[in-house]
Protein backbone atom coordinates (compact mmCIF):
# COMPACT_ATOMS: atom_id res chain seq x y z
CA UNK A 1 0.00 0.00 0.00
CA UNK A 2 2.75 2.40 0.50
CA UNK A 3 6.39 2.11 -0.69
CA UNK A 4 9.08 4.30 -0.59
CA UNK A 5 12.17 3.49 -2.09
CA UNK A 6 15.71 4.70 -2.07
CA UNK A 7 14.45 7.96 -0.74
CA UNK A 8 16.86 10.64 -0.03
CA UNK A 9 15.91 14.43 1.25
CA UNK A 10 18.36 17.14 1.59
CA UNK A 11 17.98 20.76 2.95
CA UNK A 12 21.01 22.23 1.30
CA UNK A 13 24.33 20.49 2.62
CA UNK A 14 21.85 18.69 5.53
CA UNK A 15 20.85 15.17 4.87
CA UNK A 16 17.73 14.25 6.37
CA UNK A 17 16.64 11.58 4.63
CA UNK A 18 18.96 9.13 3.72
CA UNK A 19 18.46 6.41 1.00
CA UNK A 20 15.21 5.19 3.05
CA UNK A 21 13.27 1.91 1.53
CA UNK A 22 10.40 0.53 3.39
CA UNK A 23 7.19 -1.49 2.27
CA UNK A 24 3.92 -1.29 4.50
CA UNK A 25 1.02 -3.65 3.45
CA UNK A 26 -2.78 -2.98 3.28
CA UNK A 27 -4.55 -2.83 6.57
CA UNK A 28 -1.69 -2.64 8.75
CA UNK A 29 -0.39 0.22 11.07
CA UNK A 30 3.72 1.04 11.05
CA UNK A 31 4.91 2.79 13.00
CA UNK A 32 8.25 5.24 12.06
CA UNK A 33 10.14 5.18 14.63
CA UNK A 34 13.38 7.56 15.75
CA UNK A 35 14.92 10.18 18.10
CA UNK A 36 14.42 13.64 17.42
CA UNK A 37 15.42 14.75 14.14
CA UNK A 38 15.86 11.53 12.61
CA UNK A 39 13.64 12.60 9.85
CA UNK A 40 10.36 11.09 10.64
CA UNK A 41 8.72 14.49 9.51
CA UNK A 42 10.48 14.42 6.72
CA UNK A 43 9.56 11.34 5.09
CA UNK A 44 5.92 11.95 5.91
CA UNK A 45 5.99 15.21 4.46
CA UNK A 46 7.21 13.56 1.46
CA UNK A 47 4.75 10.76 1.35
CA UNK A 48 1.74 13.43 1.85
CA UNK A 49 2.87 15.28 -1.08
CA UNK A 50 3.97 18.60 0.89
CA UNK A 51 7.51 18.14 0.31
CA UNK A 52 9.33 16.82 -2.66
CA UNK A 53 12.16 14.45 -2.79
CA UNK A 54 15.59 14.68 -3.76
CA UNK A 55 16.19 11.38 -4.82
CA UNK A 56 13.99 7.95 -5.03
CA UNK A 57 10.08 7.50 -5.43
CA UNK A 58 7.21 7.14 -2.76
CA UNK A 59 4.36 5.52 -3.60
CA UNK A 60 0.75 5.65 -2.07
CA UNK A 61 -1.99 3.10 -3.28
CA UNK A 62 0.13 2.81 -6.21
CA UNK A 63 0.20 6.73 -7.35
CA UNK A 64 3.45 7.82 -7.66
CA UNK A 65 3.47 11.20 -5.01
CA UNK A 66 5.59 12.84 -7.53
CA UNK A 67 3.99 12.00 -10.88
CA UNK A 68 0.59 11.90 -9.76
CA UNK A 69 0.09 14.34 -6.77
CA UNK A 70 -3.13 14.87 -7.00
CA UNK A 71 -4.56 11.22 -7.12
CA UNK A 72 -2.09 10.17 -4.27
CA UNK A 73 -3.18 13.23 -2.34
CA UNK A 74 -6.68 12.17 -2.84
CA UNK A 75 -6.49 8.60 -0.97
CA UNK A 76 -4.17 10.08 1.86
CA UNK A 77 -5.08 11.47 5.24
CA UNK A 78 -2.58 12.83 7.01
CA UNK A 79 -2.27 14.88 10.55
CA UNK A 80 0.72 17.10 10.96
CA UNK A 81 2.87 17.49 13.71
CA UNK A 82 1.40 20.56 14.59
CA UNK A 83 -2.47 20.31 13.67
CA UNK A 84 -3.39 22.05 11.25
CA UNK A 85 -6.67 23.92 12.80
CA UNK A 86 -8.18 27.52 12.15
CA UNK A 87 -9.52 28.37 15.32
CA UNK A 88 -11.79 30.83 14.34
CA UNK A 89 -14.01 27.87 13.07
CA UNK A 90 -16.49 25.73 14.99
CA UNK A 91 -15.84 21.77 14.57
CA UNK A 92 -18.32 20.94 11.92
CA UNK A 93 -17.24 24.40 9.68
CA UNK A 94 -13.64 23.09 9.99
CA UNK A 95 -14.22 19.50 8.92
CA UNK A 96 -16.93 20.40 6.21
CA UNK A 97 -13.87 22.85 5.15
CA UNK A 98 -11.33 20.25 4.62
CA UNK A 99 -14.10 18.14 3.11
CA UNK A 100 -14.23 20.71 0.68
CA UNK A 101 -10.73 20.87 0.21
CA UNK A 102 -10.14 17.00 0.36
CA UNK A 103 -12.58 17.11 -3.11
CA UNK A 104 -15.27 15.17 -1.15
CA UNK A 105 -18.11 15.68 -3.51
CA UNK A 106 -20.77 18.42 -1.90
CA UNK A 107 -23.61 16.44 -1.89
CA UNK A 108 -21.81 13.16 0.03
CA UNK A 109 -19.88 15.88 2.69
CA UNK A 110 -22.70 15.59 5.20
CA UNK A 111 -22.41 11.55 5.40
CA UNK A 112 -18.78 11.82 5.33
CA UNK A 113 -18.73 14.98 8.62
CA UNK A 114 -21.26 13.13 10.19
CA UNK A 115 -19.16 9.79 9.71
CA UNK A 116 -15.82 11.88 11.07
CA UNK A 117 -17.29 13.31 14.25
CA UNK A 118 -19.04 9.63 15.17
CA UNK A 119 -15.50 7.96 14.89
CA UNK A 120 -13.59 10.60 16.06
CA UNK A 121 -15.97 11.41 19.45
CA UNK A 122 -16.13 14.96 18.23
CA UNK A 123 -20.07 14.67 18.82
CA UNK A 124 -20.22 16.83 22.02
CA UNK A 125 -17.88 20.02 20.69
CA UNK A 126 -19.07 19.30 16.89
CA UNK A 127 -20.75 23.38 16.93
CA UNK A 128 -17.65 24.96 19.49
CA UNK A 129 -15.26 26.92 18.25
CA UNK A 130 -11.91 24.63 17.92
CA UNK A 131 -9.66 27.61 19.64
CA UNK A 132 -12.65 26.81 22.63
CA UNK A 133 -11.87 23.13 23.00
CA UNK A 134 -9.35 21.39 24.89
CA UNK A 135 -5.96 19.67 23.71
CA UNK A 136 -7.11 16.15 23.49
CA UNK A 137 -10.39 17.25 21.58
CA UNK A 138 -8.17 19.40 19.29
CA UNK A 139 -6.23 16.12 18.70
CA UNK A 140 -9.56 14.40 17.99
CA UNK A 141 -10.38 17.01 15.37
CA UNK A 142 -6.79 16.34 13.98
CA UNK A 143 -7.45 12.59 13.35
CA UNK A 144 -11.15 13.48 11.97
CA UNK A 145 -10.01 15.46 9.89
CA UNK A 146 -7.67 13.05 8.57
CA UNK A 147 -9.85 10.79 8.03
CA UNK A 148 -13.26 12.70 6.00
CA UNK A 149 -12.41 11.59 2.54
CA UNK A 150 -11.94 8.26 3.46
CA UNK A 151 -8.25 7.96 2.72
CA UNK A 152 -7.35 4.20 2.16
CA UNK A 153 -3.87 5.74 3.75
CA UNK A 154 -3.53 7.56 6.84
CA UNK A 155 0.00 9.36 7.95
CA UNK A 156 0.09 10.27 11.71
CA UNK A 157 2.62 12.69 12.60
CA UNK A 158 3.13 11.87 16.69
CA UNK A 159 -0.20 11.57 17.08
CA UNK A 160 -0.72 11.01 20.96
CA UNK A 161 1.88 14.18 21.54
CA UNK A 162 1.16 17.02 24.64
CA UNK A 163 -2.03 14.60 25.90
CA UNK A 164 -2.37 13.12 28.98
CA UNK A 165 -2.41 9.86 29.83
CA UNK A 166 -5.68 8.83 29.87
CA UNK A 167 -6.22 11.28 26.40
CA UNK A 168 -3.55 9.05 24.95
CA UNK A 169 -4.83 5.82 25.42
CA UNK A 170 -8.22 7.25 24.37
CA UNK A 171 -6.29 7.88 20.79
CA UNK A 172 -4.06 4.81 20.10
CA UNK A 173 -7.71 2.69 20.91
CA UNK A 174 -8.88 5.08 18.22
CA UNK A 175 -6.08 4.09 16.01
CA UNK A 176 -6.25 0.40 16.57
CA UNK A 177 -10.34 1.12 15.32
CA UNK A 178 -8.88 2.78 12.44
CA UNK A 179 -6.80 -0.33 11.55
CA UNK A 180 -7.98 -2.89 8.59
CA UNK A 181 -9.85 -0.28 6.39
CA UNK A 182 -7.12 2.18 6.56
CA UNK A 183 -3.46 1.69 6.25
CA UNK A 184 -1.79 3.88 8.85
CA UNK A 185 1.82 5.15 9.46
CA UNK A 186 2.35 6.90 12.58
CA UNK A 187 5.57 8.51 13.82
CA UNK A 188 6.31 8.35 17.34
CA UNK A 189 9.47 8.44 19.94
CA UNK A 190 6.97 7.09 22.59
CA UNK A 191 8.23 2.72 22.36
CA UNK A 192 5.14 1.76 24.17
CA UNK A 193 3.11 3.03 21.53
CA UNK A 194 4.99 0.95 19.05
CA UNK A 195 3.85 -1.87 21.29
CA UNK A 196 0.41 -1.43 21.84
CA UNK A 197 -0.73 -0.10 18.57
CA UNK A 198 2.09 -1.15 15.56
CA UNK A 199 2.34 -4.57 13.48
CA UNK A 200 5.66 -3.06 12.47
CA UNK A 201 8.22 -0.55 12.77
CA UNK A 202 10.31 1.45 10.57
CA UNK A 203 13.21 2.86 13.20
CA UNK A 204 15.87 5.23 11.42
CA UNK A 205 18.45 6.98 12.88
CA UNK A 206 19.96 10.33 11.21
CA UNK A 207 18.00 9.55 8.26
CA UNK A 208 19.27 6.10 7.94
CA UNK A 209 16.74 2.78 8.25
CA UNK A 210 18.09 1.18 11.04
CA UNK A 211 15.92 -1.81 10.87
CA UNK A 212 12.28 -2.61 9.84
CA UNK A 213 9.79 -5.43 9.96
CA UNK A 214 7.35 -6.98 12.42
CA UNK A 215 7.85 -6.74 15.92
CA UNK A 216 7.71 -10.08 16.54
CA UNK A 217 10.26 -10.73 13.62
CA UNK A 218 12.38 -7.71 15.35
CA UNK A 219 12.52 -8.73 18.50
CA UNK A 220 13.62 -12.24 17.80
CA UNK A 221 16.29 -11.39 15.72
CA UNK A 222 18.24 -9.01 18.20
CA UNK A 223 17.47 -11.49 21.16
CA UNK A 224 20.69 -12.72 22.94
CA UNK A 225 19.40 -13.54 26.64
CA UNK A 226 16.04 -14.31 28.23
CA UNK A 227 15.96 -12.35 31.13
CA UNK A 228 13.97 -12.57 34.25
CA UNK A 229 13.82 -9.81 37.30
CA UNK A 230 13.61 -10.68 40.57
CA UNK A 231 12.07 -8.67 43.63
CA UNK A 232 12.48 -10.50 47.15
CA UNK A 233 11.28 -9.58 50.48
CA UNK A 234 14.69 -10.96 52.32
CA UNK A 235 17.56 -13.11 51.10
CA UNK A 236 19.24 -11.16 48.70
CA UNK A 237 22.49 -12.00 49.59
CA UNK A 238 21.92 -16.02 49.85
CA UNK A 239 19.69 -15.76 46.90
CA UNK A 240 22.43 -14.23 45.04
CA UNK A 241 24.76 -17.39 45.27
CA UNK A 242 21.68 -20.39 45.04
CA UNK A 243 19.89 -19.16 41.84
CA UNK A 244 23.97 -19.15 40.14
CA UNK A 245 23.72 -23.10 41.16
CA UNK A 246 20.74 -23.21 39.14
CA UNK A 247 22.10 -25.24 36.09
CA UNK A 248 21.80 -22.72 33.00
CA UNK A 249 21.95 -19.77 34.41
CA UNK A 250 24.82 -17.48 32.67
CA UNK A 251 24.35 -14.21 34.84
CA UNK A 252 22.88 -13.42 38.43
CA UNK A 253 22.98 -9.28 39.27
CA UNK A 254 22.05 -7.23 41.47
CA UNK A 255 20.40 -3.36 41.38
CA UNK A 256 17.87 -1.10 43.17
CA UNK A 257 16.85 -4.15 45.45
CA UNK A 258 16.30 -6.60 42.48
CA UNK A 259 17.83 -9.66 40.93
CA UNK A 260 18.13 -9.94 37.19
CA UNK A 261 18.95 -13.18 36.23
CA UNK A 262 19.94 -14.40 32.85
CA UNK A 263 20.50 -17.28 30.26
CA UNK A 264 20.39 -18.17 27.15
CA UNK A 265 16.66 -18.06 25.59
CA UNK A 266 16.94 -21.63 24.29
CA UNK A 267 15.38 -22.60 28.10
CA UNK A 268 12.83 -21.67 30.10
CA UNK A 269 13.99 -21.56 33.60
CA UNK A 270 11.83 -19.96 35.07
CA UNK A 271 9.70 -22.63 36.82
CA UNK A 272 12.90 -23.91 38.73
CA UNK A 273 13.74 -20.52 39.51
CA UNK A 274 10.45 -19.92 41.33
CA UNK A 275 10.13 -22.99 42.72
CA UNK A 276 13.99 -22.31 44.77
CA UNK A 277 12.58 -19.05 45.52
CA UNK A 278 9.45 -20.26 47.31
CA UNK A 279 11.56 -23.21 48.84
CA UNK A 280 13.85 -20.85 50.41
CA UNK A 281 11.43 -18.37 51.90
CA UNK A 282 13.06 -15.05 50.53
CA UNK A 283 9.39 -13.56 50.27
CA UNK A 284 8.68 -13.43 46.41
CA UNK A 285 6.84 -10.04 45.86
CA UNK A 286 7.37 -10.14 41.72
CA UNK A 287 8.71 -11.91 39.06
CA UNK A 288 8.71 -10.61 35.51
CA UNK A 289 10.49 -11.51 32.44
CA UNK A 290 12.29 -8.55 31.05
CA UNK A 291 12.40 -10.07 27.44
CA UNK A 292 14.07 -8.37 25.11
CA UNK A 293 11.26 -5.31 23.98
CA UNK A 294 11.12 -2.22 21.89
CA UNK A 295 12.88 -0.55 24.31
CA UNK A 296 16.23 -2.39 24.49
CA UNK A 297 15.72 -3.17 20.57
CA UNK A 298 15.48 0.88 19.93
CA UNK A 299 18.25 1.53 22.13
CA UNK A 300 20.42 -1.27 20.84
CA UNK A 301 19.88 -0.19 16.86
CA UNK A 302 20.13 3.10 17.54
CA UNK A 303 23.44 3.62 19.28
CA UNK A 304 24.48 0.82 17.30
CA UNK A 305 23.85 3.02 14.17
CA UNK A 306 25.49 5.28 16.17
CA UNK A 307 29.38 3.67 16.57
CA UNK A 308 29.43 2.13 12.78
CA UNK B 1 -13.22 26.19 -10.17
CA UNK B 2 -14.75 24.69 -7.24
CA UNK B 3 -12.08 24.95 -5.35
CA UNK B 4 -10.98 28.67 -5.84
CA UNK B 5 -14.27 29.35 -4.95
CA UNK B 6 -14.83 27.11 -1.20
CA UNK B 7 -11.06 28.27 -0.44
CA UNK B 8 -12.58 32.18 -1.16
CA UNK B 9 -15.57 31.48 1.02
CA UNK B 10 -13.80 30.29 3.66
CA UNK B 11 -11.02 33.50 3.27
CA UNK B 12 -13.91 35.63 3.34
CA UNK B 13 -15.22 33.84 6.63
CA UNK B 14 -12.54 34.23 7.93
CA UNK B 15 -12.38 38.02 7.29
CA UNK B 16 -15.70 38.31 9.04
CA UNK B 17 -15.64 36.26 12.08
CA UNK B 18 -12.64 38.62 13.02
CA UNK B 19 -12.76 42.32 13.46
CA UNK B 20 -9.99 42.75 10.45
CA UNK B 21 -12.61 42.93 7.98
CA UNK B 22 -15.00 45.68 10.04
CA UNK B 23 -12.32 47.61 11.41
CA UNK B 24 -10.63 47.74 7.76
CA UNK B 25 -14.20 48.63 6.54
CA UNK B 26 -15.24 50.72 9.02
CA UNK B 27 -12.13 52.77 9.39
CA UNK B 28 -12.28 52.95 5.57
CA UNK B 29 -15.80 54.63 5.49
CA UNK B 30 -14.81 57.30 8.31
CA UNK B 31 -11.87 58.06 6.50
CA UNK B 32 -14.25 58.68 3.24
CA UNK B 33 -17.20 60.10 4.85
CA UNK B 34 -14.71 63.12 6.31
CA UNK B 35 -12.76 63.57 2.98
CA UNK B 36 -16.46 63.34 1.11
CA UNK B 37 -17.93 65.66 3.50
CA UNK B 38 -14.93 68.38 4.02
CA UNK B 39 -14.68 68.34 0.00
CA UNK B 40 -18.43 68.54 -0.73
CA UNK B 41 -18.51 71.89 1.99
CA UNK B 42 -15.22 73.38 0.08
CA UNK B 43 -17.27 72.89 -3.05
CA UNK B 44 -20.61 74.86 -1.94
CA UNK B 45 -19.21 77.46 -0.25
CA UNK B 46 -17.14 77.69 -3.63
CA UNK B 47 -20.27 77.39 -5.52
CA UNK B 48 -22.20 80.23 -2.76
CA UNK B 49 -19.23 82.60 -4.02
CA UNK B 50 -19.52 81.83 -7.59
CA UNK B 51 -23.27 82.31 -8.04
CA UNK B 52 -22.75 86.01 -8.25
CA UNK B 53 -20.63 85.73 -11.62
CA UNK B 54 -22.34 83.31 -14.29
CA UNK B 55 -19.00 82.92 -16.16
CA UNK B 56 -17.35 81.03 -12.94
CA UNK B 57 -20.65 79.47 -12.37
CA UNK B 58 -20.43 77.79 -15.50
CA UNK B 59 -16.87 76.33 -14.44
CA UNK B 60 -18.18 75.16 -11.39
CA UNK B 61 -17.95 70.93 -11.75
CA UNK B 62 -18.78 68.38 -8.90
CA UNK B 63 -16.87 65.67 -10.50
CA UNK B 64 -13.63 67.52 -10.56
CA UNK B 65 -14.10 69.55 -7.35
CA UNK B 66 -15.28 66.64 -5.23
CA UNK B 67 -14.69 63.46 -7.09
CA UNK B 68 -11.47 63.78 -8.45
CA UNK B 69 -10.20 64.69 -5.30
CA UNK B 70 -11.98 62.04 -3.16
CA UNK B 71 -10.69 59.30 -5.44
CA UNK B 72 -7.17 60.71 -4.85
CA UNK B 73 -7.88 60.35 -1.05
CA UNK B 74 -9.21 57.18 -1.53
CA UNK B 75 -6.24 55.41 -3.24
CA UNK B 76 -4.04 56.73 -0.55
CA UNK B 77 -6.02 55.26 2.20
CA UNK B 78 -6.42 52.34 -0.04
CA UNK B 79 -2.37 52.42 0.18
CA UNK B 80 -2.20 51.78 3.73
CA UNK B 81 -5.33 50.07 4.40
CA UNK B 82 -5.08 46.92 2.45
CA UNK B 83 -1.72 45.65 3.25
CA UNK B 84 -3.77 44.80 6.35
CA UNK B 85 -5.71 43.05 4.48
CA UNK B 86 -3.71 40.43 2.82
CA UNK B 87 -1.15 40.58 5.20
CA UNK B 88 -2.55 37.80 7.11
CA UNK B 89 -3.32 35.23 3.70
CA UNK B 90 0.00 33.30 3.35
CA UNK B 91 1.54 34.02 6.53
CA UNK B 92 -1.18 33.58 9.49
CA UNK B 93 -1.26 29.59 7.63
CA UNK B 94 2.63 29.42 7.34
CA UNK B 95 2.96 30.50 11.54
CA UNK B 96 -0.33 28.29 12.07
CA UNK B 97 0.83 25.13 10.30
CA UNK B 98 -2.21 25.47 8.03
CA UNK B 99 -0.06 25.27 5.35
CA UNK B 100 0.56 21.45 5.87
CA UNK B 101 -3.41 21.38 5.38
CA UNK B 102 -3.60 23.29 2.15
CA UNK B 103 -0.43 22.27 0.49
CA UNK B 104 -1.40 18.31 0.96
CA UNK B 105 -5.10 18.61 -0.20
CA UNK B 106 -5.52 17.55 -3.89
CA UNK B 107 -5.54 20.97 -5.47
CA UNK B 108 -3.16 23.11 -7.24
CA UNK B 109 -0.98 25.92 -5.82
CA UNK B 110 -2.49 28.42 -8.01
CA UNK B 111 -5.92 27.65 -7.20
CA UNK B 112 -5.06 28.24 -3.28
CA UNK B 113 -3.69 31.58 -4.99
CA UNK B 114 -6.47 32.67 -6.54
CA UNK B 115 -9.01 31.31 -4.28
CA UNK B 116 -7.35 33.46 -1.44
CA UNK B 117 -6.62 36.62 -3.74
CA UNK B 118 -11.19 36.30 -4.90
CA UNK B 119 -11.57 36.57 -1.24
CA UNK B 120 -9.30 39.95 -0.74
CA UNK B 121 -11.08 41.34 -3.99
CA UNK B 122 -14.82 40.84 -2.31
CA UNK B 123 -13.40 42.41 0.61
CA UNK B 124 -12.19 45.22 -1.54
CA UNK B 125 -15.13 45.30 -3.64
CA UNK B 126 -17.26 45.42 -0.64
CA UNK B 127 -15.11 48.68 1.04
CA UNK B 128 -15.94 50.20 -2.35
CA UNK B 129 -19.60 49.82 -2.55
CA UNK B 130 -20.12 51.03 0.15
CA UNK B 131 -18.82 54.22 0.17
CA UNK B 132 -21.04 54.75 -3.20
CA UNK B 133 -24.04 55.10 -0.71
CA UNK B 134 -21.79 58.58 -0.10
CA UNK B 135 -23.29 59.57 -3.58
CA UNK B 136 -27.09 59.34 -3.07
CA UNK B 137 -26.34 62.96 -1.64
CA UNK B 138 -24.56 64.46 -4.41
CA UNK B 139 -26.91 63.07 -6.90
CA UNK B 140 -30.03 64.41 -4.37
CA UNK B 141 -28.46 68.06 -4.67
CA UNK B 142 -26.56 67.99 -7.63
CA UNK B 143 -25.70 66.64 -11.15
CA UNK B 144 -22.95 64.67 -11.13
CA UNK B 145 -21.58 63.23 -14.21
CA UNK B 146 -22.49 58.92 -13.19
CA UNK B 147 -20.11 57.64 -16.24
CA UNK B 148 -16.86 59.54 -14.94
CA UNK B 149 -17.44 58.60 -11.34
CA UNK B 150 -17.74 54.86 -12.06
CA UNK B 151 -14.70 55.08 -13.58
CA UNK B 152 -13.16 56.53 -11.13
CA UNK B 153 -14.00 53.44 -8.91
CA UNK B 154 -12.90 51.25 -11.37
CA UNK B 155 -9.73 52.85 -11.37
CA UNK B 156 -9.79 52.35 -7.05
CA UNK B 157 -10.95 48.67 -7.98
CA UNK B 158 -8.25 47.73 -10.56
CA UNK B 159 -5.17 49.50 -8.28
CA UNK B 160 -6.87 47.90 -5.59
CA UNK B 161 -6.66 44.78 -7.09
CA UNK B 162 -2.80 45.27 -7.82
CA UNK B 163 -2.04 46.13 -4.48
CA UNK B 164 -3.71 43.09 -3.24
CA UNK B 165 -1.94 40.82 -5.41
CA UNK B 166 1.37 42.52 -4.11
CA UNK B 167 0.69 41.94 -0.58
CA UNK B 168 -0.09 38.36 -1.66
CA UNK B 169 3.55 37.88 -2.98
CA UNK B 170 4.65 39.58 1.01
CA UNK B 171 2.62 37.64 2.71
CA UNK B 172 3.79 34.16 0.54
CA UNK B 173 7.89 35.36 1.74
CA UNK B 174 6.85 35.25 5.79
CA UNK B 175 5.28 34.08 8.54
CA UNK B 176 5.65 37.33 10.37
CA UNK B 177 2.38 39.56 9.28
CA UNK B 178 3.46 42.47 10.49
CA UNK B 179 6.37 41.76 8.32
CA UNK B 180 4.42 41.10 5.65
CA UNK B 181 2.64 44.58 5.60
CA UNK B 182 5.29 46.71 6.35
CA UNK B 183 6.80 45.04 3.18
CA UNK B 184 4.27 45.36 1.15
CA UNK B 185 3.46 48.96 2.50
CA UNK B 186 7.02 50.16 0.87
CA UNK B 187 6.81 48.59 -2.10
CA UNK B 188 3.62 49.67 -2.88
CA UNK B 189 4.47 53.43 -1.81
CA UNK B 190 7.55 53.43 -3.99
CA UNK B 191 5.62 52.44 -7.05
CA UNK B 192 3.70 54.87 -6.10
CA UNK B 193 5.99 57.89 -6.06
CA UNK B 194 8.89 56.34 -9.43
CA UNK B 195 7.29 59.31 -11.28
CA UNK B 196 8.72 61.94 -9.03
CA UNK B 197 12.14 60.13 -10.34
CA UNK B 198 11.01 60.49 -13.68
CA UNK B 199 10.90 64.18 -13.11
CA UNK B 200 14.96 64.28 -13.25
CA UNK B 201 15.00 61.70 -15.66
CA UNK B 202 15.45 62.18 -19.37
CA UNK B 203 14.58 59.95 -22.65
CA UNK B 204 13.46 56.29 -22.12
CA UNK B 205 13.98 55.94 -18.36
CA UNK B 206 11.29 58.64 -17.91
CA UNK B 207 8.95 57.35 -20.15
CA UNK B 208 9.46 53.57 -18.56
CA UNK B 209 10.12 55.30 -14.89
CA UNK B 210 6.22 57.29 -15.45
CA UNK B 211 4.81 53.98 -16.93
CA UNK B 212 5.67 51.61 -13.92
CA UNK B 213 4.18 54.92 -11.41
CA UNK B 214 0.62 53.43 -9.88
CA UNK B 215 -0.24 57.00 -9.36
CA UNK B 216 0.42 58.28 -13.42
CA UNK B 217 -2.20 55.28 -14.23
CA UNK B 218 -4.40 56.25 -11.77
CA UNK B 219 -4.72 60.21 -11.88
CA UNK B 220 -6.35 59.73 -15.63
CA UNK B 221 -8.87 57.30 -14.42
CA UNK B 222 -9.94 59.97 -12.01
CA UNK B 223 -10.57 62.10 -14.48
CA UNK B 224 -12.83 60.08 -16.14
CA UNK B 225 -10.63 58.65 -18.73
CA UNK B 226 -10.74 55.10 -19.42
CA UNK B 227 -7.43 54.15 -20.89
CA UNK B 228 -6.48 50.48 -21.85
CA UNK B 229 -2.96 51.17 -21.12
CA UNK B 230 -3.80 52.25 -17.55
CA UNK B 231 -6.02 48.47 -17.37
CA UNK B 232 -3.42 46.67 -18.89
CA UNK B 233 -0.92 47.87 -16.38
CA UNK B 234 -3.22 47.05 -13.25
CA UNK B 235 -3.88 43.74 -14.61
CA UNK B 236 -0.10 42.78 -15.38
CA UNK B 237 0.97 44.14 -11.76
CA UNK B 238 -1.37 41.86 -10.72
CA UNK B 239 -0.43 38.94 -12.77
CA UNK B 240 2.88 39.66 -12.27
CA UNK B 241 2.14 39.71 -8.11
CA UNK B 242 0.18 36.23 -8.59
CA UNK B 243 3.07 34.39 -10.43
CA UNK B 244 5.67 35.81 -8.01
CA UNK B 245 3.72 34.50 -5.29
CA UNK B 246 3.12 30.84 -6.95
CA UNK B 247 6.91 30.83 -7.89
CA UNK B 248 7.42 31.64 -3.81
CA UNK B 249 5.69 29.00 -2.84
CA UNK B 250 6.73 26.11 -5.23
CA UNK B 251 10.18 27.10 -4.63
CA UNK B 252 9.89 27.14 -0.77
CA UNK B 253 8.26 23.55 -1.29
CA UNK B 254 11.13 22.71 -3.73
CA UNK B 255 14.57 23.62 -1.79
Amino acid sequence: MIEVEHLTKKYGDLVAVRDLSFKVAKGKIWGLLGPNAAGKTTTMRILTGYLPATEGTATVAGFDVFERPNEAKKVTGYLPEIVPLYPEMTVSEYLSYVAALKQVPAAKRKPALERAIQVSGLASVKNRLVKNISRGYKQRVGIAQSLIHNPDVLILDEPTIGLDPAQIIEIRELIKSLKGEHTIILSTHILAEVTQTCDGVVIINEGRLMASGSLEDLTASFREKERVILRLRRGHEDALSAIQTIPGVEKVSRHDGELAIEWSPAKDLRESLSRLVVEKGWGLLEMRTAAMNIEDLYLRVVSGGGEQ
Amino acid sequence: MRNIWNIALKEIRTYFTSPIAYVVIAVFLVLVGFFFTSALMWFNSQAIQMAQNPYYAQQMNINQMVYTPLFHNMSIILLLMLPLLTMRLFSEEKKSGTDELLFTSPIGVGQIILGKYLAALIVLAAMLALTGLLSIFSFAFGNPELPQILNGYLGLFLMGAAFIAAGIFFSSLTENQIVSAILTFGALLLFWILNWAAYSASGLWRDVLNYLSIFQHFDDMTRGILDTKDVVYYASFAFFGLFLTHSVIQSRRWR
